[in-house]
């Protein structure tokens, strides 16, 4: 009220509205403490324009719903603190990268995990007894562990969207469902190892990476699918030199 | 209402540079490798006409362009290497130093041609 | 079938590199040093000249580079242009066959 108090301190908000076609829109948002680039994107829609498309549902980092492009980064929203990612006092959101917009920030998913089935990345059980016993996985196990070091993933989709080879080659698996496969070709419960093996090194497969690392780079899990990806490089490789793909 | 334009961001980091470079270099050496081959058969056989050709070399453009190639030809193989060994060995976890080392080794090359250049 | 020509395609790639990765090594150091005090073309046939061993390194350098090259740049066209398919193979191959007879007939021209 009175004019000596200091201004609020605002950050300004380039958002993009439309589908592929469309454009950024600024909008002024009070700057708090703390705050995370998804506390943004809720205040401009219930606060400045209710009209404004997104997607998120735990706000905790495990759903993997909230991914977005902030300033050309693919990024968790949720987890991100906007004091992060302004540092130039500007902080432009938009669609992830590599999949169809569906309206302004939420994009259709369903190239992203289609190709999961078609990476087959389901668990098959390697037997009948399978369901019935209890299998016994060393958990120090080489093979455990590579499984492991892979199982986090919570389908944000920001391998996805960071990826070159995607934007290159549609067709491509890319890194999330590739990522799965390895998990399931180390898996010794597992009974369909040809079968993955044969699905992760078609034309859209494995071979097709270069090893650009922004998987590994952006994964806010801090999982590594590139390294996943290699390994599968090698162990198709192998089954192909064995006859076996 | 336009497209979507903007920088993609999530490109600028040491790898991906890597990979510009391994590209670059390697589709460099491709057009190069005929011409070299080329000229090799044409020439070496008619001595005076090589000589005249290495005599064209002598100009300091194309000896920076031949130091280039070699620039790139040591990038390329250390840019390699460092795939290979990402692809068939364990994984590192210092791959910006891979990165930084190959440069190094290209760069050291590269030297080392220029000075023994005469 | 497409997905085992890629894992084959892959496996000539990296098996080429594996073969070219000492034979680079050894071009690297013999043009640097073999520049010192200037190039000939009488130098350069006294050391190739008749020689079994400088004849079988180029041969299989020409061979290893035939089979890397253009995979490479296949992969460069298929990404970065709209050109895929059945010509851009042949095209691969036609490059293939260009190195191996410019390769062949420099190498011939050296011993």
């Amino acid at each position: 009220m009175s004019g000596r108090e200091p201004p609020e301190p605002e950050l300004v908000v380039e958002i993009w509205r439309g589908r592929e076609s469309g454009e950024f829109v600024p909008y002024r948002v009070a700057r708090r403490e703390n705050q995370t680039v998804l506390d943004v994107v809720s205040h401009v829609q219930r606060r400045i324009d209710p009209t404004l498309s997104y997607r998120f549902a735990c706000r905790v980092g495990m759903c993997g719903s909230c991914a977005m492009t902030v300033n050309g980064i693919p990024r968790w929203t949720c987890r991100t603190r906007v004091d992060r990612v302004a540092g130039n006092g500007r902080v432009r959101i938009g669609p992830l990268r590599n999949m169809p917009v569906i309206r302004d920030l939420a994009v259709d998913m369903a190239p992203f995990f289609d190709k999961w089935q078609r990476a087959t990345g389901r668990f098959v059980p390697s037997d009948a007894d399978n369901r019935r016993t209890f299998a016994r996985v060393p958990p120090g196990s080489r093979e455990r562990q590579a499984a492991d070091a892979g199982i986090e993933c919570i389908g944000c989709g920001v391998c996805y969207a960071a990826c070159d080879v995607v934007a290159w080659n549609s067709d491509y698996l890319g890194p999330a469902a590739l990522n799965r496969v390895w998990t399931l070709v180390n898996d010794s419960r597992d009974g369909a190892r040809r079968e993955h093996l044969a699905a992760a090194a078609g034309d859209a497969g494995c071979h097709q990476c270069h090893s650009h690392q922004a998987c590994m780079s952006y994964c806010p899990k801090g999982l590594n699918p590139t390294a996943a990806i290699a390994g599968l490089k090698r162990e198709t490789v192998k089954s192909l030199l064995r006859g076996e793909l | 209402m336009g497209g979507m334009k903007y920088a993609i961001a999530s490109r600028n980091h040491p790898v991906y540079w890597a990979f510009v470079l391994h590209r670059a270099s390697g589709l460099a050496l491709a057009v190069f490798v005929p011409v070299h081959l080329y000229t090799l058969s044409l020439a070496v056989r008619e001595a005076a006409r090589f000589d005249a050709f290495l005599e064209w070399t002598e100009n300091p453009l194309v000896k920076g362009g031949e130091a280039l190639l070699v620039l790139l030809l040591a990038g390329h193989l250390a840019g390699g290497l460092r795939l290979l060994a990402l692809e068939f060995l364990e994984w590192r976890d210092w791959q910006k130093s891979i990165v930084a080392i190959t440069l190094g080794i290209a760069a050291a090359c590269g030297l080392l041609f220029l000075m023994n250049a005469p | 079938m497409t997905g085992r020509l890629e894992a084959w395609l892959y496996v000539a790639q990296r098996g080429s590199a594996f073969v070219l990765a000492p034979l680079v090594v050894v071009h690297l150091a013999t043009m640097i040093y073999a520049i010192r005090g200037g190039l000939s073309a009488e130098e350069i046939l006294s050391r190739t000249e008749d020689s079994a061993v400088w004849g079988s390194v180029y041969g299989l350098f020409v061979a290893a580079v035939a089979v890397h090259a253009p995979i490479g740049v296949r992969s460069i066209v298929r990404e970065m242009t709209p050109w895929k398919g059945r010509s851009l193979d042949v095209a691969a191959l036609l490059f293939c066959a260009l190195i191996v007879v410019l390769g062949v007939r420099a190498v011939g021209a050296l011993l």
